[in-house]
């Protein structure tokens, strides 16, 4: 027994000693990036830090709430970079969260694709670069289900085949997005009319719906626990190459789009090499990398020449010549908020 | 405990307090790291919960009942109705207890007669089946809950293997049924049941049980009389262990009840990390939960001192 | 506690065993193993798959664990994987030592005004849902200008494991009656000697069921410490929680697999230690 407790003591204080070495954080050359989960290889990490001479440190978050959570209790400052959302950039914005720069600022600001220069949630890209884009519809296994497929109702009005095997994913913005889609119905809406008929759709889908799942998404339709699920489009080829029989769909009714984002954070503490970054970013090369990691879509002109040839030829990422277009989850105010706040309330209560 | 039952009950200090006048010393580290480090946080969270919630998270300093009034009034989608009681965060509540409740009771169900046996193994090999309790929780909580998920699913292997031995005729559904819930939210405690009362078994001196059986006590008669009042102590600590982290777990609810119905963990969470960003609300919601355990936690020691005393 | 007490005591319990003994309890104990066992034969089973999903069997295959040692990752998770060791032996030795002086003030005193209340403030860290824990640290953390780093995450999982170590140290304790110190005292040991001599070893098997609750839900924590570290500061949690947002990879059961086997060796040398160096009677 004695010997188990000195030996756990001598443990420890090599444990202390490693500690009081392992927190020194150097100030000069270094870079702090607060990203998603799982987005970005280590390698593309690795390689800017060798080019810039750049120490870099990164921690992650799970959803575009919890950053702003983090940040807002007090972590903003530690961070140079980070990777909203759309609708978060904006709300990051409105709430003073984000520094501003100039485009001269960046020597590859001209790499960025048109169509994402002047976009809403970032006109004229003061504050933001463009990281990847995707879209968030749903897949449903063909070895499953046979009929038509086109259509938003198959998650919120089911056939019976369907029902009690549906995974949606956990996620307000998203599925209340879509579900107004299914609705053919304004997003921020104050229409009490609409809104009820949002609630009593949401109300009567559950039942049908196995569970909330954002992380497992890929999961239960590899497995066949789920017969259909919501699901992100790289998320979804993923699920296909694990040797699922999926489909990806581009309901007639509309999908959602989204767009993540590199911001510059408010009071940077290196700011310089937060830039460096950004402009890393810009570089084709480093940001097809990082789409074939993750399947998406870059924002950046030259990447395509540089993806990977089944990413090219996946039809997650190539949707049909009829396909509607998809809309961005819209941000609403504040007191509109709150009603779709109580919606999602009601449906998980 | 039982040698000085009937000494001083006077103001006079019992002679088996023996470190009663060391006691501000001997807490004094106990007070001031959770003092410093958690009541603080805890009264800055009160203050939060009667303050203005920030639109998409934080707060802004004006008072504010909105949040309990959020809490215990529904006044309707829009907002404009009479209020009337609310249940819905009643029954979260509810549920949530329901939840704990049946996981604490399987629990002690299954790790009673497992503390037992373990005590009743020789001295030396003892440590080693404790050990044998807490080596799976080297392994991260996650992980094992998917993989209990796994196991679990409508054809994962635990319905092949009952099927092919014959036991069921059909798959059970056990997935994203509140059973699947209280199973994990069981798997994630089960030590915190174990140690504790094989730690106060341990204690116990079968001697007495010698004696119960010459006095024609049955087995389970001695087990019921003699053993369980003995080691009381430790089936408290193991139930409230189980018990109160269970009332606020998300994780096991969420990957194995499918996240359909918010439980008190997860209706915090989402406060706090999810899109209703409502701090206050978050903080009220927890403060009732706090409230609540917190009385229930103060009846049971004062009872237990009066108890105490009264011996 | 002499020897002939001892043997005395032990010949009657062997004489007396079918008393002990309750039909079931081992066909209990087992299903019990069992229970705990079963998922984690999936995580060992799994991290040989060849396959990069969990739920599709791929073949054997030892990549998984050539990838822990040689991938991208490898010096992530080595970090990860010390860090949160070092940090759950320390959290759990400070909150054992803090509890244990805690049980002790609060068993072996009477009745005096605010027990209760003290029972209830060391428990506290159980009742506050660790979500509020964690945002409440952290606005607390940045209030103060304490700089999050590892530091942080000790004393944040120091405050939590307190009533994990004192409950089960508490229980022990109020099966101990207070007889042996008197004793001790009597023959004048100091109050020190009688608390290191008589109590703590008769203490032990609640202070390590104690020490190992700790040391098992620090290891686990994710909620808390992932909002208190520092910034480039993993643990093995934090750093497993991120590399499975996209479904869990056989590499992660690769290194829970690994973990059991550090956890089981250092059971067995703690045994073998405690076998060769300990002679110290117990008691019973």
């Amino acid at each position: 027994m004695k010997n188990r407790f000195t030996s756990t003591i001598v443990k420890a204080s090599l444990a202390t000693a490693f500690a009081l070495t392992s927190t020194v954080a150097n100030a000069e050359g270094s870079l702090s990036i607060y990203h998603w989960f799982e987005y970005i290889p280590q390698e593309v990490l690795d390689k800017f830090s060798e080019e810039h001479d750049v120490e870099v440190t990164m921690d992650t978050y799970d959803s575009n709430e919890s950053m702003l959570a983090t940040l807002k209790a007090g972590k903003l400052g530690s961070y140079d970079v980070a990777v909203p959302g759309d609708y978060m950039v904006e709300i990051m914005r409105n709430g003073g969260l984000l520094d501003s720069f100039e485009p001269a600022e960046l020597s590859n600001f001209d790499n960025i694709m048109e169509q994402w220069v002047d976009v809403g949630f970032d006109p004229g890209r003061k504050h933001s670069i463009p990281y990847q884009w995707g879209s968030t519809s749903f897949s449903v296994n063909r070895d499953m289900y046979e009929g038509d497929i086109n259509t938003t109702g198959i998650l919120f009005e089911p056939p019976e085949e369907l029902a009690g095997k549906i995974n949606m994913l956990d996620s307000q913005g998203e599925v209340l997005a879509l579900a107004s889609m299914h609705l053919g119905i304004e997003q921020c809406n104050s229409n009490r009319d609409e809104l009820k008929a949002l609630n009593a759709l949401l109300q009567e889908a559950k039942p049908k719906w196995a569970s909330f799942n954002s992380d497992g998404a890929k999961d239960v339709l590899v497995s066949g626990d789920a017969a259909a699920g919501m699901i992100w489009n790289g998320f979804s080829a993923k699920a296909r190459n694990e040797g699922a029989n999926i489909e990806y769909v581009y309901p007639k009714e509309g999908l959602v789009v989204w767009m993540d984002n590199v911001v510059l954070l408010k009071d940077a503490p290196n700011r310089d090499n937060a830039l460096k970054f950004m402009d890393f970013l810009l570089e084709p090369e480093n940001i097809a990398a990082i789409t074939n990691f993750a399947q998406y879509t870059a924002g950046v002109k030259g990447v395509n020449e540089l993806l990977d040839a089944d990413l090219i030829a996946s039809p997650e990422t190539n949707p049909p010549a009829d396909a509607p277009a998809g809309s961005f989850v819209a941000v609403c105010d504040e007191e509109t908020q709150k009603l779709y706040d109580q919606i999602w309330t009601n449906l998980k209560k | 405990m039982k040698s000085q039952s009937n000494s001083q009950q006077n103001n006079i200090v019992p002679a088996n307090a023996t470190f009663h006048n060391q006691k501000n010393k001997l807490l004094l580290p106990a007070w001031l790291v959770i003092g410093f480090f958690l009541v603080v946080p805890v009264l800055m969270m009160l203050v939060y919960s009667f303050l203005t919630k920030e639109f998409r998270g934080g707060v802004i300093w004006e008072f504010s009942l909105a949040a309990y009034d959020q809490f215990f009034f529904d006044r309707g989608l829009f907002g404009d109705e009479p209020a009337k009681i609310d249940w819905t965060y009643i029954k979260i509540y509810g549920r949530s207890a329901l939840q704990a409740l049946i996981a604490t009771l399987l629990c002690l169900v299954i790790g009673f007669p497992t503390a037992y046996y373990i005590a009743t193994r020789p001295v030396r090999s003892r440590p080693l089946w404790v050990f044998l309790i807490t080596i799976p929780y080297w392994v991260n909580l996650l992980i094992r809950t998917v993989s209990m998920k796994f196991l679990i699913r409508d054809n994962g292997p635990l319905n092949t293997w009952l099927l092919q031995a014959g036991i069921i005729d059909q798959p059970i559904h056990l997935i994203n049924t509140n059973l699947a819930v209280q199973l994990g939210l069981f798997y994630s405690y089960l030590p915190f049941m174990v140690l504790p009362i094989y730690a106060s078994i341990e204690r116990f001196d079968f001697s007495l049980s010698e004696a119960a059986a010459d006095l024609y006590a049955s087995r389970w008669t001695t087990l019921r009389q003699i053993i369980l009042p003995m080691v009381k102590p430790g089936i408290i600590a193991g139930c409230i262990l189980v018990f109160v982290p269970s009332l606020g777990a998300f994780l096991a609810p969420d990957l194995l009840g499918g996240a359909k119905n918010f439980m008190i963990g997860s209706l915090i969470e989402e406060q706090f990390k999810g899109n209703a960003g409502n701090w206050p609300f978050g903080a009220a919601s927890s403060m009732i939960l706090l409230i609540i355990v917190l009385l229930v936690l103060l009846i049971y020691a004062r009872n237990e001192s009066h108890a105490q005393g009264a011996r | 506690m002499n020897r002939t007490h001892k043997g005395l005591a032990n010949n009657m319990s062997e004489a007396n065993l079918s008393i002990k003994r309750y039909p079931g309890f081992f066909a209990v104990t087992l299903f019990c193993l069992f229970l705990l066992y079963a998922p984690l034969l999936v995580v060992m089973v799994y991290s040989f798959n060849d396959s990069v999903s969990i739920t599709r069997w791929g073949g054997i295959s030892l990549r998984w664990y050539y990838d822990v040692f040689n991938g991208a990752e490898t010096a992530k998770f080595k970090t990860a994987a010390w860090n949160s060791i070092s940090i759950a032996v320390l959290a759990a030795i400070s909150s054992t030592t803090i509890a244990t002086l805690a049980a002790l003030g609060m068993i072996r005193s009477a009745r005096w005004r605010g027990k209760s209340v003290s029972f209830a403030l060391i428990n506290l860290p159980l009742m506050v849902p660790e979500i509020v824990t964690a945002v409440a640290t952290l606005i607390f953390f940045s209030a103060i200008g304490f700089r999050t780093g590892y530091a942080s995450i000790l004393i944040a999982h120091i405050v939590f494991c307190i009533p994990f170590a004192y409950l089960p140290i508490a229980a022990r304790m109020q099966g101990i009656e207070s007889i042996y110190e008197q004793v001790a005292m009597d023959l004048y040991a100091t109050r020190a000697k009688a608390f290191t001599k008589i109590l703590i070893p008769l203490l032990m098997p609640g202070i390590i069921s104690g020490f190992l609750l700790a040391f098992i839900i620090s290891l686990d924590d994710f909620i808390i410490t992932n909002f208190v570290k520092g910034a480039g500061i993993e643990t093995l949690p934090t750093a497993i929680f991120g590399a499975v947002k996209q479904g869990i990879k056989p590499n992660i059961m690769a290194i829970s697999t690994l973990m059991l086997l550090v956890s089981v060796l250092l059971v067995c040398i703690s045994y073998i230690v405690g076998r060769s160096g300990s002679i110290t009677p117990k008691k019973e």
